[in-house]
């Protein structure tokens, strides 16, 4: 017997073994891919305009005058802290907004509830471009032309569907049972949500917020239509370096960079929230 | 004791001070593209707040379609966003007619009106009344590597035809390692591919309409001029040429890709400058090629300023153009960027000035290929509309994309050329009736 078992396990475990190190190479080879253009665009904002365009290679002598000459046409800071202001201010709002909806829906559903989801996603079907002009002579109308408020209102109601619909899966996968213990136990509805149903969902608010701040992050047809200078975002700043007519490939690339870099950081620093938060409730 | 009890009252009025100067302020915002002239222009905004202390520029850059857009759906709804527009020679005459632009004749003397290039400054005019500046003004031409020319025994012609540049290119294909014969546009689009293909169509004999404005996209000169521009390019040209735009054939020439492009004369600047491109020193320049008739074989592009009619600092703004598009401020750019930096195409005294054709030995090539771009009298047969590679009307730009197309499938090989242009007039026709041009 004990050498029946010898002679068992080890074929066992180097199929184990190799099944695991072909799937480590896939997810290599899978992340590299995806990676790759970014990476190609770091590097290429490290090169000069002529070695941008010249032959693909990896070796050249980097340099960083593309940021230079970037840095002293327009002010990143402004367009960035505009970026902030817009992305978190929205996906504040939005979660103000979203989180009694979910509740409500999720806990207190009604014959039309499924159907009112539906519709509240059908939204995302249209074409922004289909509704510039009504949107543009509002914000135009009550001011709201290039200013922050304008963009914040503009991508919280982007927002919303997405942000509805992530919370009620989170919050209809939460046993019910604890919300009734707790009413049990007197808590009115809004310390339910306050003090069990928020705690207890939190890394899934956490990724639907993370998800809301990069969608608004990288918003552009918006905030290119809507705002001009005083409330243009890190978008509009990108949008500045690209020609059709000139060789603006390492400058563009160097932009982009700075563009992408607070959201890339902010992605690195929250990946285990992220994926905690869009796996919640996935295995059971 | 004394002092601190009129501390309140002096800040008081020093408040007031400030906010009566900050009121004296006026922030004008201007929409550009971006180009090196323009970014150059923005680099200069210190030089022209100094010089008007009571104005501040304020810079939207983008890229010219999205530019393009943006300032269409302003302007059409009144926003009042911009007080400087960046526009084409394609927008100013239609904007001006839906006076969305603000008419700019009582210009002052020394602005020298007349100074400005003839055939520029009408194409920005609406019967006679100015509504934009012109900032810089192009047109096309043929550029080539007069190395390989040499190589080969071939001697360029004082005035090349296409059926020359096709044996050229045949030749010099492949002369060494990846050098295409010839490079083209190829990309689709209004002002891409069909910007080109445009002029190769006048010069074929062909126009876009007839005078009752019917679409003639299956004439013989069309059928020709796109058999012709096909079997160029799809033999003789770089390998994915329906992609290649303006920027993609430069970055191409530059590095040394292409024995021959026809293109903007634009380029002419980055071609010269040796730490942009590998051919500076072997670069040769030619007319634009003909065919059947010189008439619209190259193009004219005018970028312009102008004044929105809902802006609401429309001195501040006239301002601002106007010393954008002086003599003064073409001295100023050559003077501080270098003279081949300055601004092309716009003045005759740009042109009377020794620096600048001393710095740009293009510079009178460049000068008659604008004077003799006639876009009241582009095509062999007349025609109702104005523009050499463009034709003035509203529609063009969705008409002129879907044409490009077309032809952009038939270069790669998916359709037949006339099966692209059966299909180009199809819906050029449809559009003409929709808007009402013909029943």
């Amino acid at each position: 017997m004990t050498t029946r078992h010898i002679n068992a396990a080890p074929p066992a475990l180097r199929s184990q073994q190799a099944r695991q190190l072909l799937l480590t190479l896939v997810g290599w080879a899978v992340a590299l891919t995806i990676f790759f253009p970014i990476l190609w665009m770091v590097l290429t904002g490290f090169k000069t305009e002529t070695a941008a365009i010249a032959d693909p290679s990896f070796i050249f002598s980097p340099t960083l005058e593309s940021y230079q000459a970037v840095n002293a046409r327009s002010g990143y800071a402004r367009f960035a802290l505009n970026s902030v202001a817009v992305a978190f201010g929205s996906t504040f709002l939005a979660l103000l907004i979203a989180i009694p909806c979910a509740y409500a829906m999720a806990f207190l559903p009604t014959r039309r509830t499924k159907g009112t989801l539906l519709w509240m996603l059908s939204t995302k079907m249209l074409p922004p471009v289909g509704v510039l002009v009504p949107i543009y002579l509002i914000f135009r109308d009550v001011g709201l032309l290039d200013t922050r408020t304008g963009l914040i209102l503009i991508y919280t109601l982007m927002n919303l569907p997405i942000v509805v619909w992530m919370l009620y899966t989170f919050f209809k996968d939460m046993p019910r049972d604890i919300l009734e213990a707790g009413r049990m136990d007197g808590a009115s509805t809004f310390q339910e949500v306050f003090y069990l149903l928020l705690p207890l969902t939190m890394p899934g608010i956490a990724s639907t917020g993370l998800l809301s701040v990069i969608l608004s992050w990288n918003e552009a047809f918006w905030s290119l239509n809507l705002t001009t200078s005083k409330a243009a975002p890190l978008t509009a700043y990108i949008a500045s370096f690209s020609s059709p007519e000139g060789l603006f490939w390492a400058k563009l690339s160097a932009a982009s960079t700075m563009a992408i870099a607070p959201i890339l950081v902010l992605g690195w620093m929250t990946q285990k929230q992220m994926v905690r938060g869009l796996t919640f409730g996935a295995v059971k | 004791m004394r002092r601190a009890r009129h501390l309140p009252v002096t800040v008081l009025a020093a408040a007031i001070a400030l906010a009566s100067h900050a009121q004296a302020q006026t922030e004008i915002t201007v929409a550009t593209v971006n180009n090196n002239d323009m970014v150059i222009m923005q680099s200069l905004t210190d030089a022209f707040e100094k010089a008007h202390p009571d104005i501040t520029l304020d810079w939207v850059v983008l890229e010219e379609n999205v530019l393009r857009q943006r300032m269409t759906t302003d302007i059409a709804t009144g926003g009042g966003q911009f007080d400087v527009m960046t526009i084409g020679a394609y927008e100013a005459p239609i904007w001006a007619e839906r006076e969305w632009l603000e008419p700019l004749d009582d210009l002052p003397d020394e602005y020298a009106v007349d100074d400005l290039l003839t055939s520029v400054r009408d194409g920005l005019s609406l019967e006679g009344t100015p509504y934009a500046l012109p900032f810089y003004a192009e047109s096309s031409m043929m550029y080539y590597r007069k190395d390989l020319f040499e190589e080969a025994g071939i001697e360029m012609s004082e005035q090349p035809t296409w059926n020359e540049v096709r044996d050229w290119a045949e030749q010099l294909h492949g002369a060494q390692e990846g050098v295409a014969g010839i490079c083209l546009r190829g990309k689709p689009g209004w002002g891409e591919n069909m910007a080109f293909v445009t002029t190769l169509v006048n010069t074929y004999g062909g126009r876009w309409f007839d005078e009752q404005w019917n679409p003639e996209l299956t004439s013989e000169p069309w059928m020709e001029a796109i058999e012709f521009y096909v079997d160029l390019l799809g033999n003789y040209g770089p390998p994915g040429a329906s992609s290649n735009g303006f920027n993609e054939n430069l970055a191409l020439f530059a590095r040394g890709n292409c024995a021959m492009w026809v293109d903007a004369t634009s380029a002419a600047g980055t071609l010269y400058d040796g730490s942009e491109s590998s051919v500076a020193d072997s670069l040769g320049f030619a007319p634009a090629p003909v065919a059947k008739t010189p008439k619209g074989s190259h193009w004219l592009w005018t970028w312009a300023l102008a004044i929105p009619a809902s802006s609401e600092h429309k001195d501040a703004a006239k301002q601002f153009i106007t010393w954008a598009t002086s003599q003064e401020y073409i001295e100023l750019v050559g003077e501080t960027q270098g003279w081949t930096n300055v601004p092309p195409g716009t003045r005759e005294s740009t042109y009377a000035n020794e620096q600048y054709t001393q710095a740009a030995p293009f510079a009178d090539f460049v000068l008659s290929a604008i004077q003799n771009a006639d876009p009241t009298d582009s095509t062999l047969e007349p025609n109702p509309y104005t523009g050499v590679q463009i034709v003035n009307i509203p529609e063009f730009q969705a008409i002129g994309t879907q044409v490009g197309q077309s032809i952009a499938a038939a270069l790669t090989g998916d359709t037949t050329v006339e099966q692209a242009l059966t299909s180009a007039q199809r819906a050029t026709e449809r559009t003409m009736q929709r808007a009402g041009y013909n029943d």
